[in-house]
């Protein structure tokens, strides 16, 4: 790889370093201006009027209330800085440690679904993109543009309608089973629970990379390399590994890259379905609760996470078509 | 030849059906207000019959009229808060692919800063800064569709700024007004006009998204999305019309806007109205 590709690379990361600082700004700006009062939300009308004054202040205190924003978004972001995130005010422990738990049970998810939705997503549109007009195209277009129309915590609801209630094969909520304790559940277990959300997942993010590799597709098989290819007498096959793949390939990556933003944020509805305790649900009860650390953290991880990917699409692009990695424009 | 109907007259068939479809439901939504409150125990959890024909929840409250309030509101709020979007997204898109190269930077830089934060998560943060209601849900559907059409906008008023015929204007004395009235506007509107209504499903998406993870509306307000919400624990007792007919409803509706949208695309663009 040449120096000019690195150059590129290191402007990104810095442009991504700046992002993520405006995403912390903004996201800190935003949960400053909510007029919910933290204390009302959590502690409830009625606790607090039983309450001396002393009391108030001390859990006044506690949530944050009455101070300057600058001042708190300073302290806030000194202590990021040396990895402390901060207690999380709805769980009572370090938010560095609810974000792990969670992480992890959503990671899970969310990776199973990402690999599933990008490699079925990609098949079944460069199947739909080379028999276009036909049967199977017709099939699979229907089927992604019903899809997309289509919100994901509906697709859950009757995934759990027919799997969780009907059949009772799958489990109907939660990441591992309850009154298991924890060493004893099983990785079988885990991956039991997490079936239904992953599917639900894989099946809403399969129609966005389907439908531009489709596009693609049709556009390679129009060409006249392909058409010269057709007159040599070569096989679908091996048009498609000879002339549809590397070209289509460089694209659906990019795509499914820059959709770790949306599997982020299907996740957080399908998590609320199947009170999987992930990330997502996590973000919901901290919206709800007004848990400003946690939820700045669960921000920026997930923003970290949108760049990252955004990233890693650039340089995978590079590798991928050596026109990039000269420094020319792909057409 | 078997088919003998033309391309254009199917495209505006469906046009129109879609376009009636999505009326008759805000219409309905409108007068079904008040039959939509009425709770009568009388006639509680009721499965689908013809008389009530997506059944009755515990509270003896016709589903049907619930589903059609709901998406009426949730249709309403949607396409309020993408129009505003698409406003922004148009002004945004001039003002970046006009104003040198500074505004460009910034403009596309919002835009990275917007798409950074996953779309739900930045609902999820708009609506708590706005005290969640009803304002949130409009604010954070608004403050977060722009960006697309932003891009759309302005890759097609740079592409209109190397024309020829745009060059030539200038070239022969007319102003900047007169070249973006006479020579830009009419090519950018339909484009506007199309990205404006692929929106609307989008945002409907996301309203009903957010208001069923309980940030949106309260529960006097069957958005659609409460309506799912509150179906949604009462599914393990096997009450499944609850959550089906209600989310097919919404899905009927963010197919209509995505064929009008579909469909006036191919009519405004000549080329592909006959493939």
């Amino acid at each position: 790889m040449s120096s000019s590709m690195g150059k590129t690379i290191g402007k990104n990361i810095i442009r991504m370093i700046l992002l993520v600082i405006a995403v912390s700004i903004a996201a800190f700006t935003l949960m400053t201006l909510s007029p919910i009062d933290p204390l009302q939300a959590n502690v409830g009308q009625a606790a607090l009027g039983s309450m001396s004054q002393e009391q108030i202040a001390k859990l006044e205190e506690y949530w944050g209330v009455g101070q300057p924003p600058l001042q708190r978004y300073l302290a806030w972001a000194k202590d990021f800085f040396t990895g402390d995130m901060g207690v999380s005010l709805l769980y009572r422990q370090e938010v560095s440690k609810v974000i792990a738990v969670k992480l992890g049970n959503s990671m899970f998810l969310m990776v199973m679904a990402w690999v599933f939705s990008g490699i079925l997503g990609f098949v079944l549109g460069a199947v739909a993109g080379m028999h276009r007009g036909r049967a199977a195209d017709k099939i699979i277009r229907g089927y992604c543009l019903t899809v997309s129309s289509t919100p994901a915590f509906w697709i859950a609801m009757l995934l759990l309608i027919v799997f969780g209630v009907w059949l009772k094969v799958l489990p109907i909520g939660l990441s591992v089973p309850i009154g298991v304790e924890a060493s004893g559940v099983t990785f079988l277990d885990r991956v039991r629970h997490a079936i239904l959300p992953a599917v639900t997942l894989s099946i809403t993010g399969i129609s966005n990379i389907a439908l531009h590799t489709r596009e693609k597709m049709i556009d390679i098989m129009e060409s006249d390399y392909v058409l010269f290819a057709r007159a040599r007498g070569e096989s679908n096959w091996q048009i498609f590994k000879n002339h549809g793949f590397r070209n289509v390939i460089g694209p659906a990556m990019t795509l499914q890259f820059a959709a770790i933003s949306e599997i982020f944020g299907g996740s957080v509805l399908v998590e609320q379905v199947f009170s999987y305790p992930g990330l997502g649900q996590a973000a919901v009860s901290a919206g709800l609760g007004s848990d400003l650390p946690l939820l700045m953290a669960i921000t920026i991880i997930s923003a970290l996470f949108v760049f990252g990917g955004n990233l890693i699409a650039n340089i995978l692009y590079g590798v991928i078509d050596p026109r990039i990695r000269k420094g020319e424009k792909a057409v | 030849m078997k088919k003998k109907i033309n391309g254009r007259t199917l495209l505006l068939f469906w046009l129109v059906l879609s376009v009636l479809f999505l009326t008759a439901v805000c219409i309905g939504g409108s007068f079904l207000d008040e039959t939509a409150r009425v709770t009568d125990f009388s006639r509680k959890n009721i499965s689908p019959c013809i008389q009530y024909p997506f059944g009755t929840d515990w509270l003896g409250r016709d589903m049907f009229a619930r589903t059609i309030r709901g998406l009426s509101i949730s249709i309403l709020i949607g396409v309020c808060a993408a129009s505003v979007s698409a406003v922004a997204a148009f002004l945004l898109g001039v003002v970046s692919a006009t104003m040198g190269k500074m505004a460009d930077g910034i403009v596309t830089w919002l835009i990275d800063l917007v798409m950074g934060i996953p779309h739900m998560l930045l609902l999820i943060l708009i609506c708590v800064a706005s005290g969640r209601g009803l304002k949130g849900v409009i604010l954070g559907v608004a403050l977060t569709h722009w960006t697309s059409l932003t891009r759309l906008i302005r890759g097609e008023v740079l592409q209109l700024k190397e024309q020829n015929y745009v060059k030539i204007a200038y070239k022969l004395g007319k102003g900047r007004w007169y070249v973006a009235m006479k020579h830009m506007a009419p090519q950018l509107f339909p484009q506007f006009v199309v990205g404006l209504v692929l929106l609307f499903p989008h945002a409907i998406l996301h309203e009903s998204g957010i208001t069923f993870l309980g940030f949106g509306l309260s529960n006097e307000q069957p958005a659609i999305g409460i309506i799912l919400s509150e179906a949604m624990k009462y599914l393990v007792t096997g009450k499944w019309w609850l959550a089906l007919f209600p989310g097919i409803m919404l899905v009927l509706t963010v197919i209509c806007f995505y064929t009008m949208g579909d469909s006036l695309r191919k009519l405004i663009d000549p080329a592909s109205a006959h493939q």
